[in-house]
């Protein structure tokens, strides 16, 4: 499903002392099959986007009680916003938001703080319930959480049965996915999936939603504040800032605007500044900045260098 | 749900916002002692020009104002009917078994209703103009006689500001789990009473949990940092009085005497 925003504004608490414009006219366009990364500094409006994404944040003329204002003097005219997603189009009060919902899956900040079921398999088996228009077997539902739960590297027979409160953090973490996946969402949005992870956390957390790009969700998209993260996964990012999308480009090009990242309060990746400080010592290294690739480089540049001395 | 409501404490700089808590307090306390005190039109004419006035200083719109009234409207409707229908008096227009309605009886009732109506809007002026902080420090500097009979007054006053912080902080928590699920098809918004309880259900259980692990982080912080209780702590904000408060404190006690006054030589019949 292709993700298409047109002109998105979005206000907090409008019309009181608590108003906060979260979205300033974004638009930004993301292709089925994407490993897509949205990436800002706290308060940019990321998350505000991609909670567009699924309906749980709504354009004004999706709601039932929208009227369309007549136009006043002095008012400034705004182009038309448009945000669909696949055949969904979210500016429709007619649009069916549970089954956008069903095809959106969304992942949110520390998911394992969700878990709520008794068992494991009941709480995966949540959202399946949910969304089923029939009443599913309970064989249909086992096989379903089963397959979930596989897929994000957990053992069914050993896991169904337990209290989600008694696992590990990694392992409620991958169960809180692995209920919002079960469905089988063809886009899966992901908001800081890596939060509060060690280093090792955080590279299975990032294999594991490769395995899901390839075997279950067509597109996925994750917002962080982390450009490691971003540089070494994603096939495009999209840079916000304050409210508005400054950048949209593949990460090795990113992080060429290294000054105007460093104004919006975000950091390069640890290899782009290796590879500024070899330039400075006289070394070019050319990589697209993932951690493979630089070391490749690295290795190759110095190779040369070495016979070279010879 | 983003909507901090609670202690609705509306900023903005204002006169009525830089007072000192305790005088705003006491303040309160004298405005509810003149409602009672008035006896007469006079008497409430002259407390609602005082609010409007208070009203008009703390730079709150009216229609927040108005907001608060209407939290409270069936009460007030619903005394204002009762007292109507069965206060016995000597201008009799309807009678039927125990109901009657007489003359006296709407004015009483009228009067009542106004009570409320200022009664409600002062307390809530106070909680628009003071943040919840500030006001559990009121509480305590006037709670300090309190301490001389080993009442906990510090400890009283430290789970007042906690319960009252940790409000906006779990609605925040309640709108994140509630998107959470609905993320995952949870409907809120069917009808029927167990379908809407067994709704709660996936939001409860993770607010609860994470209710209890943040007041477990706050005990553990809290110890970290030595904290030990009342004895011996200074204040990072001091409360001092101004020549403000002394302006709030003369038209608190001009009220007074006012409505005093009024209820002694203008004795309007009503």
């Amino acid at each position: 499903m292709r993700i298409v925003a047109e002109h998105l504004f979005y206000t907090y608490n409008p019309r009181s002392p608590f108003e906060t414009a979260a979205l300033k006219d974004v638009s930004l366009t993301i292709e089925e099959g994407e490993f897509f990364g949205i990436i800002g500094h706290t308060g940019s409006g990321k998350s505000t986007f991609v909670q567009h994404l699924n309906g749980l944040l709504r354009l004004p003329s999706s709601l039932k009680k929208y009227r369309p204002k007549k136009p006043r003097k002095g008012d400034v005219s705004r182009p038309k916003t448009v945000l669909t997603v696949g055949e969904f189009d979210l500016a429709d009060k007619k649009t069916d938001f549970r089954a956008l919902r069903r095809n959106v899956g969304m992942v949110f900040q520390y998911p394992e703080y969700q878990l709520f079921a008794e068992t494991v398999a009941e709480d995966v088996a949540f959202g399946l319930k949910n969304f089923s228009e029939e009443k599913l077997s309970p064989e249909q539902i086992a096989a379903a959480v089963k397959a979930a739960l596989e897929v994000v590297g957990l053992d069914y027979e050993e896991m169904k049965d337990k209290s989600p409160f008694e696992l590990s953090g990694g392992q409620k973490r991958r169960v809180a996915i692995a209920g919002v996946i079960v469905t089988r969402p063809e886009v899966l949005v992901l908001d800081e999936p890596a939060a509060g992870l060690d280093p090792l956390g955080k590279r299975e957390v990032m294999e594991l939603l490769h395995k899901l790009h390839r075997e279950w969700c067509k597109t996925v998209v994750i917002v962080s504040h982390d450009m490691d993260e971003i540089s070494e996964n994603c096939t495009r990012a999209a840079v916000f800032a304050d409210g508005r999308v400054r950048y949209v480009l593949p990460p090795r090009e990113l992080f060429r605007h290294a000054a105007e990242l460093g104004e919006m309060g975000l950091d390069v990746p640890l290899t782009a500044k290796l590879c500024a400080q070899l330039e400075e010592a006289g070394v070019h290294v050319d990589c697209d900045y993932t951690t493979e690739d630089f070391c490749r480089a690295v290795l190759a540049a110095w190779r040369e260098k070495k016979e070279g001395a010879r | 749900m983003k909507d901090v409501s609670f202690g609705q404490f509306y900023p903005v700089d204002s006169f009525v916002h830089r007072l000192d808590p305790r005088l705003k307090i006491l303040f309160l306390i004298a405005y509810i002692v003149a409602i009672f005190l008035a006896s007469n039109f006079y008497g409430l004419a002259a407390c609602a020009a005082v609010l409007v006035l208070i009203v008009i200083f703390a730079r709150i719109p009216f229609g927040k104002v108005l907001r608060a009234i209407r939290g409270v409207t069936f009460l007030v409707l619903f005394t204002a009917v009762l007292n109507v229908l069965f206060y016995s008096g000597e201008t009799v227009y309807w009678e039927w078994g125990i109901f009657c309605i007489s003359f006296e009886g709407i004015i009483f009732s009228l009067f009542l209703a106004l009570r409320l109506v200022l009664l409600v809007v002062c307390s809530s002026m106070l909680t628009y103009t003071t943040t919840p902080v500030s006001l559990t420090d009121g509480v305590e500097s006037l709670l300090t006689p309190l301490k001389w009979i080993r009442i906990p007054v510090h400890e009283i006053a430290l789970i007042m500001s906690i319960a009252l912080r940790f409000i906006p902080i779990l609605m925040d928590e309640t709108s994140r789990i509630k998107n959470a699920q609905m993320a995952r098809g949870a409907d809120f918004e069917s009808r029927g009473l167990g379908k809407k309880i067994k709704a709660t259900i996936p939001i409860l259980v993770p607010l609860l949990l994470s209710a209890f692990r943040r007041a477990d982080e706050l005990g553990d912080a809290m110890d970290a940092r030595c904290y030990t209780g009342g004895k011996h702590r200074t204040k990072y904000k001091k409360l001092r009085f101004t020549w403000r408060d002394a302006v709030a404190f003369l038209l608190g006690a001009a009220l007074i005497a006012g409505v005093v006054v009024m209820k002694i030589y203008l004795p309007a019949p009503y």
